[in-house]
């Protein structure tokens, strides 16, 4: 089967946001721009399934929804072993008008199994892997922290709010990933860097659909008071500040 | 127009997280005149369903049991209950549940998605509404252009507020079939006898500075005393000291406690994205000019082992007064 690992191109982590002036849109200013951690994640995931021949997975496929400068990016997904990219040009809208990008490239493709990031480090939306399930009308599971193929299923650990599942699903559907699904996200070698400019990297034209959201203005949070420090060895009064000041413990 | 808020149970009994969402919809419902129903789905006794009232909904819609999580199998009552109720503000939580519903019921119901909100929305028609954008180092402010608008309140962000009211809880059959489900849960095991990190109101933290896993004891010592749920940076779940379970930061666990305590902790960019939404912040660091210190309300410059026994012996006494 064929896996569709959905990248988000997002700002790296280290970055210190700011916006424009008017506060309406992101200042993108010397940003350096990677693959959302989460998606990097599922991708590296994707790739050790594909490695174990035992595993049914013939083709690894990236897919972003964005314009031009966001092609870097999934170049970097196809050093790091993706055999094939597609990026759906677009000025990118909200969550629902992404995922019915996605959705689009999904129906008129032959995917078993397709993974998305739970959120993107920059919207924090949690919502484009759900949206594409209802969109393709797929079984999802969701906070999943790791996946392995056994006797013609997948087997799933997901968290669930106090806890943790095992459960069984059958292809196709969607995996929406979290923390814990790879041990840490893999690095592209020299060799995978050569190979990367050679891999295809289809452009598809978007499909029009409106969002259901908007994005008016950003703000940064009010800064805080700075910090009040104590000696070693005055412990007493910061817990009794603690205590009756703050009153939280 | 009315609000219909989904209120996850745990093994039959809700939490606080259910009052806060509760609390919130009620908030929500008074700016749009209308009322509150909330939907339960599982075995919840009647008395349980019935305090939900205390904190704003009138109608408690209890779906009964439909097995296992199923995103598919709960969507579908959820979205029944949206229609029976003529919801125009449908609220969940921004926990994991929250997450896997709250996208599909948004393509189903073709209503707009604001997720992780910290506050209630400025206005409702058309509903603006703050959300949390790079991971807590800013704010977006969203506008729905549906007529329904689906939100997702993040943890610990909104105050309990009990109203004293009467729910009346009514049986709801969604006419969905829970046995279509295509997921196959095969085991489950729950954290028993721990305190959960998203639910904790104080959170003991460990970073490199407490340079091996098996310092973790002092660390789990002051959590016993405080009642505390344990966390740790991202470096330390790296290298195995501790569960992946407990990272917080950007791309761990993102938390709101009311009090944080940070031990060797220096506070990278990514880890204050995951925490700096707490009341509270204690950090204890050997740099000076460590980072987490500005994020921090109070600080020791000092070695996390050497400051633990001495800060433990402290609480201990303040919690002996």
């Amino acid at each position: 089967m064929n896996v569709l690992v959905c990248i988000s191109n997002v700002p790296d982590t280290t970055t210190k946001v700011r916006f424009s002036g008017d506060n309406t849109s992101f200042d993108s200013n010397g940003v350096q721009w990677i693959i959302n951690p989460w998606d990097e994640l599922a991708l590296t995931r994707a790739m050790e399934l594909k490695e174990d021949t035992s595993n049914p997975i013939a083709k690894v496929t990236v897919i972003t929804v964005g314009a031009a400068a966001a092609e870097p990016t999934l170049r970097k997904a196809l050093a790091i072993g993706a055999d094939d990219a597609i990026r759906v040009d677009a000025e990118t809208g909200d969550a629902f008008y992404v995922a019915s990008q996605i959705a689009e490239v999904v129906k008129n493709g032959d995917f078993g199994i397709i993974l998305n990031g739970i959120e993107s480090s920059d919207y924090n939306g949690s919502a484009v892997g759900g949206m594409l399930s209802e969109l393709l009308d797929l079984p999802s599971v969701s906070a999943v922290s790791s996946m392995n193929f056994a006797n013609g299923e997948v087997l799933i650990n997901r968290d669930i709010d106090g806890g943790r599942e095992e459960l069984s699903i059958s292809t196709p559907f969607i995996c929406i990933v979290q923390k814990g699904i790879a041990k840490e996200p893999r690095i592209a070698a020299m060799r995978g860097i050569m190979m990367a400019r050679k891999k295809p990297l289809q452009v598809e034209s978007a499909v029009d659909v409106a969002s259901l959201t908007e994005t008016l203005e950003f703000a940064l949070p009010t800064p805080k008071e700075p910090c009040k420090m104590f000696e070693a060895d005055n412990i007493k009064e910061l817990v009794n500040l603690l205590q009756n000041e703050a009153k939280v413990i | 127009m009315s609000v219909l808020v989904y209120t996850e149970n745990w093994d039959g009994k809700f939490k606080n997280s259910s009052y806060e969402l509760v609390s919130y919809a009620n908030k929500v419902a008074e700016m749009t005149g209308g009322s509150v129903t909330a939907l339960s789905i599982g075995n919840v006794g009647d008395d349980e369903l019935s305090t939900l009232g205390n904190y704003g909904a009138s109608t408690v819609l209890s779906a009964g049991d439909a097995g296992s999580f199923d995103n598919q199998v709960y969507t579908g009552i959820i979205s029944a209950a949206a229609e029976k109720s003529g919801a125009k503000v449908i609220i969940l939580s921004d926990n994991n549940a929250g997450k896997a519903l709250a996208p599909r019921l948004s393509v189903r119901l073709k209503a707009g998605l604001a997720s992780g909100v910290t506050s209630v929305p400025e206005a409702i028609s058309p509903l603006l509404v703050n959300k949390k954008v790079f991971s807590g180092k800013a704010f977006a402010k969203v506008k729905v252009l549906s007529d329904t608008a689906i939100l997702t309140l993040a943890q610990n962000s909104y105050e309990i507020v009990e109203t004293g009211g009467n729910a009346s809880v009514e049986a709801f059959d969604s006419g969905v079939d829970s046995s279509t489900g295509k997921t196959i849960v095969k085991d489950v095991q729950k954290q028993t006898g721990k305190i959960l990190l998203s639910d904790a109101e104080v959170v003991v933290s460990g970073g490199r500075g407490m340079k091996s896993g098996d310092n973790w004891q002092t660390l789990e010592e002051l959590a016993d005393v405080l009642g505390a749920a344990m966390a740790c940076s991202r470096p330390v779940s790296d290298e195995g000291w501790r569960s992946h379970d407990e990272h917080t930061g950007q791309t761990g666990k993102i938390i709101a406690p009311n009090l944080y305590l940070a031990f060797g902790i220096s506070g990278a960019i990514q880890h204050l994205a995951g925490v700096s939404s707490s009341k509270y912040i204690v950090a204890v660091n050997t740099d000076k000019d460590a980072p987490i210190f500005e994020a921090a309300d109070y600080g020791i410059v000092g070695d996390a082992l050497q400051v633990l026994p001495e800060f433990i012996n402290e609480i201990k006494a303040a919690k002996a007064q």
